[in-house]
């Protein structure tokens, strides 16, 4: 089986026009692979480039050099150069994704928000919810805020809808930008749970994450992004 | 899922005399895929959005759909009679004024019954039937089924108007403005209602907004048009979260926060 995921030389600046076009370097020369079944954290302090890094593997941001070799379904993909809709398939099928924060939709349930990620991998709907209750239960959300859209809710409830929709498919690739940063010590322990039974699955996860237990509790190998860092290489 | 597209667009130009309405755009678009373009006012993406449509003639190009049997046709090549019969089947446009696409002397029901009439449904029961279920779908009352549009407020017109629309089972929709001129909250509605409908069905969709946000929650695809051109293209996300084109970073950055 090939790696699921490997990058090389992969770098990255923002060119601001509104300001006189400066360009800002961000990482360069960005060269790492992660195993099936392993959990390698992204290291480093604010500012490195560790989430500018996490959005090219997800295609959010997009790469200036570089390779982004996706094991997708068999097939090897370079996701720095795939089309729009090569990088929608590949993240409903291959890379998921747990972001910082919830992008909510409006009178759409939590429930549902957490199931869709199975529907539109063709599961019916019926299943689909089956597993996000299982999920929302796990991660303790109160049942009574299942059926109501997660606009309202705090934080840390947000957080773990958004942690549940990450976690309920089979993603082979999944990509963690500081799950656990708004949750308290009892949630903390069921994420660092259901990352190890990622682990176990044979899923490959690369993540940031700030508190150093989890980080200690999770991480198979630390990849310091400050090595990539853009004045560095291009030198 | 299949791998061809559904509509191919190439090198399209439309020019007003010597003024660009539009100019050399090209793109695919899948079936399932909403496709937003962005832009202010004057950009083209209306002049874009009415020569995709058949409404206005373009100066030059070529724009070809996949009928249901699986043939690529030249839209441009086709009789006014074929383009016509797409237009009531397999397409639906939504105009940003529903009085633009509802007749507003007839009732709700015959609105949504007239397009069902046009694909050769003659009975009553099935269509009144039908058009029930429709208005449902758009949360609107079964009682209000006789009611003529001109009676509803604009975020019921502008929901009938997408019942109409989607009631032939359409594999493309062109939508302009959709939630231009709504107040927020219905706006809000307007926008869960076609997120789910668009999702459920698998409608293709070409959806023409200045509204980044309705563009973000619609549209998995998106293009930003200025002065007839295309400036930037990419994953909707992509797009907004790291866009590149100057007049991008312009826009972007002119969104107020709430």
């Amino acid at each position: 089986m090939a790696t699921p995921l490997v990058v090389s030389q992969l770098a990255k600046s923002f060119t601001m026009h509104l300001r006189d076009g400066i360009r800002l370097p961000v990482v360069a020369g960005v060269s790492f692979s992660i195993r099936a079944g392993e959990c390698a954290v992204l290291g480093g302090p604010s500012g490195a480039g560790k989430s500018s890094i996490l959005k090219m593997l997800y295609g959010n941001y997009s790469a200036d050099e570089g390779q982004i070799i996706v094991d997708h379904g068999g097939r090897l993909v370079d996701l720095a150069k795939a089309s729009p809709r090569a990088i929608l398939q590949i993240r409903r099928d291959t890379i998921g994704y747990v972001s910082q924060f919830l992008r909510t939709v409006p009178r759409v349930s939590a429930l549902d928000v957490v199931a869709e990620p199975l529907v539109a991998r063709g599961e019916t709907r019926a299943a689909a919810q089956d597993r996000a209750r299982e999920l929302l239960g796990r991660l303790n959300l109160p049942e009574k805020l299942w059926a109501l859209p997660p606009a309202t809710f705090s934080g840390g409830e947000q957080q773990r809808v958004n942690i549940a929709r990450g976690f309920i498919t089979p993603h082979p690739v999944l990509l963690l930008d500081e799950p656990t940063a708004s949750l308290d010590a009892k949630n903390r322990e069921v994420v660092i749970e259901l990352i190890a039974d990622k682990k176990a699955a044979g899923v490959a996860l690369l993540g940031i994450f700030h508190d150093a237990d989890v980080r200690e509790a999770v991480a198979d190998r630390i990849i310091d992004v400050t090595e990539f860092a853009a004045g560095k290489i291009a030198a | 899922m299949t791998d061809e597209p559904l509509l191919r667009v190439n090198s399209l130009s439309k020019f007003y005399g010597s003024r660009v309405g539009c100019e050399n755009i090209s793109f695919d678009l899948w079936p399932g895929e909403v496709l937003a373009v962005v832009g202010e006012s004057g950009s083209g993406k209306t002049t874009l959005l009415n020569c995709l449509s058949t409404r206005l003639m373009p100066t030059s190009g070529a724009v070809s759909y996949r009928m249901r049997d699986g043939v690529f046709r030249d839209l441009y090549r086709m009789s006014e009679a074929e383009r016509r019969f797409l237009m009531r089947t397999d397409w639906g446009f939504v105009h940003q004024n529903p009085a633009d696409g509802l007749r507003m002397t007839v009732s709700a029901g015959a609105n949504v019954g007239e397009r069902l009439m046009a694909v050769g449904d003659r009975h009553y029961g099935n269509i009144r039937a039908t058009a029930v279920d429709w208005l449902s779908r758009v949360e609107i009352a079964e009682d209000r089924i006789d009611d003529e549009p001109r009676a509803f407020s604009g975020g019921m017109r502008q929901r009938l108007q997408i019942a109409r629309n989607l009631v032939t089972g359409p594999r493309l929709v062109f939508m302009d403005e959709p939630t231009g001129g709504l107040d927020v909250s219905v706006q809000a509605r307007l926008l869960d209602l076609l997120r789910g409908l668009v999702t459920d069905l698998g409608l293709a969709a070409i959806v023409v907004t200045h509204d980044l946000a309705v563009a973000r929650l619609l549209s998995q695809r998106m293009m930003v048009m200025k002065d007839g051109h295309v400036v930037e293209t990419g994953l909707t996300d992509r797009v907004l979260d790291d866009p590149r084109a100057p007049y991008t970073q312009l826009l972007v950055s002119s969104i107020l926060q709430v």
